[in-house]
Order: C-alpha cells, then sequence, then structure tokens
C-alpha cells in the first residue's frame, strides 16, 4: 500500500467525472475513449477531434500551468506492447467501450452491460498481472 | 455547432487533466492497481468513485437514457476479456495511451498505432 495515492485519485478522478457530465449535458455524448477514438472515422467527426485534441494536450496543459511531469517508464517489452495495443484496440470494439466508457459512463449510468463488463476486464487485467509478475511470465 | 465544439475540447482537457492529476497515464501505477497479490495500490477505485458519481448527476440532469445495447452477448464478454488482457500487459487503456503520447516515448506511439490497428482490424472481421 505504500503506493496508496487518494486525494490525487478522487480529485482526478472528479475531473473525469466532471468532463464526463458536462459532455453529456453540452453534447449528449457518452465520453467513452475507445468509442470516441474509433468514432473518428465516421462522418461526424469533429467533436470527437476536439475531445482527444484536449485529451492528448492536458499533461502538456498541467506542465505549463501547474508542475513538471516526469515521463512514466514502460517495462513491458517490445513484443507485449504490440500485442497489448492489438488486444486493447480489437476488445474494446468487439465489447462496446473501455475503461471509461463501460467503467465510469456505464456504471454511472447502471448499464448492466457496462457492469459486467468492468467485472471481465477487470478481472481478466488482474489476471494477466498475476500470471505475468507471480507465475514466472514475460 | 461551435459551442458543442468548445464543449468537447474543454471536456477531452478535463478528462486528460483528470487522467494526469490521479497518475493514471502512469502504466506503472496502473499495474500496482491490477497487481492485487504484490504491493497492492487501490488509488484506481478511488478514481472510480470520484468519477462515477459526478458522472451520474450529469447523466440525471442530462436526462437518463437506455443504453444502445442492453443485452450480454459472447461479444461483450469475450471483447472485454481481451481488452483486460492487453490492458493488464502493459497498464494502458485508450484514455491514459493517448494522453501519455506527449511525453513522446516510443513504446507508447508504438502501442497507439497496434490500437488503432486492432481497431481496424475489428472494422474489417466486423464486415465479413
Amino acid at each position: 500500500m505504500s503506493h496508496f495515492t487518494p486525494v490525487s485519485a478522487l480529485l482526478g478522478g472528479g475531473l473525469i467525472g466532471l468532463s464526463a457530465a458536462l459532455l453529456w449535458v453540452g453534447c449528449c455524448r457518452i465520453a467513452g475513449i475507445s468509442g470516441i477514438l474509433a468514432g473518428t472515422l465516421a462522418p461526424d467527426r469533429a467533436w470527437r477531434l476536439m475531445f482527444l485534441a484536449g485529451l492528448v494536450a492536458a499533461p502538456v496543459v498541467y506542465r505549463i500551468a501547474f508542475a513538471p511531469l516526469s515521463r512514466p517508464a514502460i517495462a513491458t517489452a517490445w513484443p507485449l506492447v504490440i500485442l497489448g495495443g492489438l488486444l486493447v484496440g480489437f476488445g474494446t470494439r468487439l465489447g462496446g467501450g473501455c475503461t471509461s466508457g463501460h467503467g465510469v459512463c456505464g456504471m454511472a449510468r447502471l448499464s448492466p452491460r457496462s457492469i459486467v463488463a468492468t467485472a471481465v476486464f477487470m478481472t481478466a487485467a488482474a489476471g494477466t498481472v498475476f500470471v505475468v509478475r507471480h507465475m514466472g511470465a514475460g | 455547432m461551435m459551442r458543442a465544439y468548445t464543449v468537447a475540447a474543454v471536456c477531452g482537457l478535463l478528462f486528460g487533466l483528470g487522467l494526469t492529476v490521479s497518475q493514471m497515464i502512469d502504466p506503472n501505477k496502473v499495474l500496482g492497481f491490477l497487481d492485487i497479490a504484490g504491493d497492492w495500490d487501490p488509488s484506481l477505485i478511488l478514481v472510480m468513485a470520484g468519477a462515477i458519481p459526478l458522472a451520474a448527476v450529469g447523466y440525471w440532469a442530462g436526462g437518463r437514457v437506455a443504453p444502445a445495447r442492453s443485452a450480454i452477448d459472447k461479444r461483450l464478454v469475450i471483447g472485454a476479456g481481451l481488452f483486460g488482457i492487453g490492458w493488464g500487459l502493459v497498464g494502458f487503456c485508450p484514455g491514459p495511451a493517448l494522453a501519455a503520447l506527449s511525453f513522446g516515448d516510443p513504446k507508447t506511439l508504438l502501442f497507439v498505432a497496434a490500437m488503432l490497428a486492432g481497431m481496424a482490424g475489428y472494422e474489417v472481421w466486423n464486415r465479413r
């Protein structure tokens, strides 16, 4: 529990929730990142590109406005980074959402689909980390 | 129309700041949450605990909608399972991976490229 950061986690979560609420009230859209990203190929893409621009710019704005950020080290080996990306891309489309669309927005709407999806991806992710870190794989 | 675009950009910015403040753009922080058998870091639960109630207020204030699809089917479960495995391998889900792009780490670029390829692959597979 040495790395537990409850205050920044709650504050950051609050900003994410505020973003989801505002996007619904102001644009009638669900703040699901995988859906927004995949939807940039659809005809109605301008609002999605604007959202993604804000998302990508956020750490830059944070660095300028608040405090420096150190670049996180990615420990995963190259081939597994590629495999992970492919699985996240394909899986989020097949399952119709990711951590934001199902985990935050869907849970907030008490969608049974999202509650099931969140339970499944949390379990699969924790199981994967267990295999990689504690069973000598990876 | 302009107003909607501005709202969308502000929402993207708020979302990304939330990921930054909560350190969820760091895959190690996320893997620390997923590593239940190790030195477990429960922070991600509090991110969700902070986000879900505010999102719920938004959906309530803006009129609550039924989900477009209600069926809990094989695609939902298998898709969420595949996503979870990829998430556990790297510690990136789509939002944090995009937000971390500005760090310029080649592995992040590669992950995002593979994620887009996976999405495109789904479109091709789905159209068969």
